[in-house]
């Protein structure tokens, strides 16, 4: 099997994000491997494991996100193919764009393993555009994956404790999130070996020269509203009960 | 005067409660043809409750031959010769993960751009605000396109009714779709029955590492339960056992934006604040003075989560007698 991983190296959610000019930030903070992209990561391995066959990790971003796919290829991952670009926030229409290009460069897949969801932009919207993009089925969402011959069945987490179980056509594009499996960490013996894994290195332009013209762009960002210190009830439960109910009842909470 | 397309979610037969702010924000001035959009349902039961919030064109969307709710990519081809047969380009609905799937495969297929999860629309100038960096920031987009089409997070848009004069109008729509069975829901299981949705409810009440035990959850499931409330937990909560992941609040957990929440035995890490911070009011319970979270709620009560949480249950179920 030829699986594929999308990959995005993102500001760890720890860390303070400082915007700049109104329409950027500083990207010098500690940056991890987006945690729901880990759950795609330890999923191929696992399918390998299985079915023997060729994991690729593909991952658009500045220069230091090779330290993503490094990671992936000490967890267990082939090789990577590195989309480098410039800007820190690329849309997702152009992203697709060249996930598809690169995806359909190096040879057809038989399954593309993401993230539900990038923790840094929060769009939740890349596996549908990719597997509209690439002609395949998207389920995303997905908690438990199981390969059939020609078909997928997955179980998708619908929130509302609904879970819907669906099948799809292999190949298709997965969207993993938590309880899908357990990621494990990379151990030194394959954080050495990783290094002599080869890295493709792509530019944006080269693959992708013009931009498409339907996109989102941002406009500004500003830093969420935050809350001050709390007006604190603090003694007799009775009293502090009595208290609490009033504020509910004047803020026509309940 | 522009016609807005507006996804309804449809839930036991009834209207999902969340949806009727997104139509709300639909109507905006009062100067848009809000339409609203059902599938494999019969508009007539929901004519009355979609007049009431100014819906004035019901589109009732159904095949003879399959369901629509069961054939994920179908449903949005259909939607798609919808939008064009009624001819609109904008169209919102819930985000929640229903309408999440069926907008962004609508605007795939469509091959133009849409945004998920927004805290403020304008459909004049085709911007949405929505929460980036685990919510730590907001950012402004425009979406470059004629569609516009987004997803709004649940209980940012206070739901307001206006009556129309007119009886809204409505129309059967069934579009012609093979089912090639490319991709097909086989079931939907409910893995509990009677709780109330985490992730679009309006008022949430969580625990955290301090309950304890899964057993003690039931302090808060009572409270709850008079709250009309949904239950939430922390990771830490979840980690010890004490919860289910679907119950979990935070960055890898459900993001809620609820009128109030109220975290019982929580410490505030950004991680948990990440899932909950668009709430309108939160409301704390730690016994310790100096928690993190007191710094970022609205109200907090110090004190021992065992006996506030079911001195406030008492409190409410007195209340409830009275009125
Ligand atoms: C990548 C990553 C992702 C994460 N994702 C999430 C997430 O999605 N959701 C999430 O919640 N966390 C998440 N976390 C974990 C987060 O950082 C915290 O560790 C977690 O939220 C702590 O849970 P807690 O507040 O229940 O426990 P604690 O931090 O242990 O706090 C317990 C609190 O209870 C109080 N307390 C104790 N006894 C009582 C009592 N009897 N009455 C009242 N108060 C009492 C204490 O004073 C304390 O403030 C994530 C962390 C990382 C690194
Ligand atoms: N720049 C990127 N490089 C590689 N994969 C990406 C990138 N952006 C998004 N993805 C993938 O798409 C998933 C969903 O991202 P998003 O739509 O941004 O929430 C992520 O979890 C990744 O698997």
């Amino acid at each position: 099997m030829k699986i594929f991983v999308c990959v995005k190296y993102v500001p760890d959610t720890a860390a303070y994000v400082s915007i700049v000019d109104g329409n950027g930030f500083d990207d010098s903070v500690k940056h991890v491997v987006n945690p729901y992209d880990e759950f795609a990561i330890e999923e191929a391995i696992q399918i390998k494991e299985r079915t023997d066959g060729e994991i690729i990790v593909v991952t658009l971003g500045k220069a230091h996100a090779t330290a993503a796919i490094r990671f992936a290829l000490a967890m267990g991952a082939d090789r990577g193919i590195h989309i480098k670009v410039d800007e820190i926030l690329v849309d997702t229409m152009t992203t697709v764009e060249a996930l598809k290009i690169a995806i359909e460069q190096a040879g057809a897949a038989d399954l593309v393993l993401m993230g539900k969801q990038s923790v840094d932009s929060e769009g939740m919207q890349t596996p549908y555009y990719l597997g509209e993009a690439l002609g395949l089925h998207v389920a995303t969402d997905v908690i438990d994956l199981v390969l059939e011959k020609d078909q997928a069945i997955v179980q998708s987490d619908l929130g509302n404790n609904e879970i819907a179980e669906i099948e799809l056509d292999l190949p298709c594009v997965i969207g993993a999130t938590k309880g899908l499996n357990e990621p494990r960490s990379p151990k030194l013996p394959n954080i050495i070996k990783a290094k002599k894994k080869p890295i493709e290195e792509i530019a944006l332009e080269d693959l992708v020269p013009s931009k498409p013209v339907n996109r989102t762009s941002l406009i500004s960002f500003e830093y969420a509203p935050e809350r001050s210190q709390a007006i604190l009830f603090e003694g007799d439960t009775a009293v502090v009960v009595e208290q609490l109910v009033e504020v509910f009842k004047e803020k026509a909470l309940i | 005067m522009s016609r807005i397309g507006v996804v309804i979610e449809i839930r036991d037969n009834e209207i999902k409660d969340s949806n009727f702010g997104i139509i709300t924000a639909a109507c905006g001035d009062d100067t848009h043809d809000v339409c609203a959009l059902i599938f494999d349902n019969s508009a007539e039961d929901h004519k009355e409750t979609l007049e009431k919030y100014g819906v004035k064109t019901i589109i009732e969307i159904t095949s003879d031959q399959v369901a629509l709710n069961m054939l994920p990519d179908l449903k949005a081809i259909a939607l798609v010769d919808a939008m064009n047969e009624f001819d609109f380009k904008t169209l919102i609905g819930l985000s929640s993960p229903t309408g999440r799937d069926l907008l962004t495969r609508t605007a795939a297929r469509l091959n133009v751009p849409s945004v998920l999860d927004c805290i403020g629309v304008d459909f004049t100038d085709h911007t949405v605000m929505k929460s980036h960096f685990s919510g730590k920031t907001i950012a402004k987009f425009k979406l470059a396109s004629e569609y516009f089409i987004c997803g709004i997070r649940p209980n940012t848009h206070e739901a307001i009714e206006r009556p129309l004069k007119a009886e809204a109008q409505i129309v059967s729509y069934s579009p012609i779709v093979h089912d090639k069975k490319g991709i097909r829901v086989r079931k939907i299981v409910k893995s509990s029955s009677k709780s109330v949705d985490l992730s679009e409810a309006s008022t949430i009440i969580s625990g955290g590492r301090a309950i304890k035990s899964a057993e003690n959850f039931k302090i808060l499931n009572e409270c709850a339960s008079v709250l009309g409330a949904a239950v939430g937990a922390s990771r830490a909560a979840v980690d010890s056992g004490y919860a289910p992941h679907s119950m979990q609040v935070g960055q890898t957990g459900k993001t809620v934006s609820p009128k109030l929440y109220i975290a019982c035995g929580i410490s505030g890490a950004i991680q948990h604040f990440a899932g909950m911070k668009t709430s309108k009011f939160i409301v704390a319970i730690n016994k310790d003075k100096d928690a993190q979270v007191f710094e970022k709620c609205d109200y907090g009560v110090i004190g021992d989560l065992f006996e506030v949480v079911p001195a406030l249950t008492e409190a409410l179920k007195t209340m409830k007698n009275e009125a």
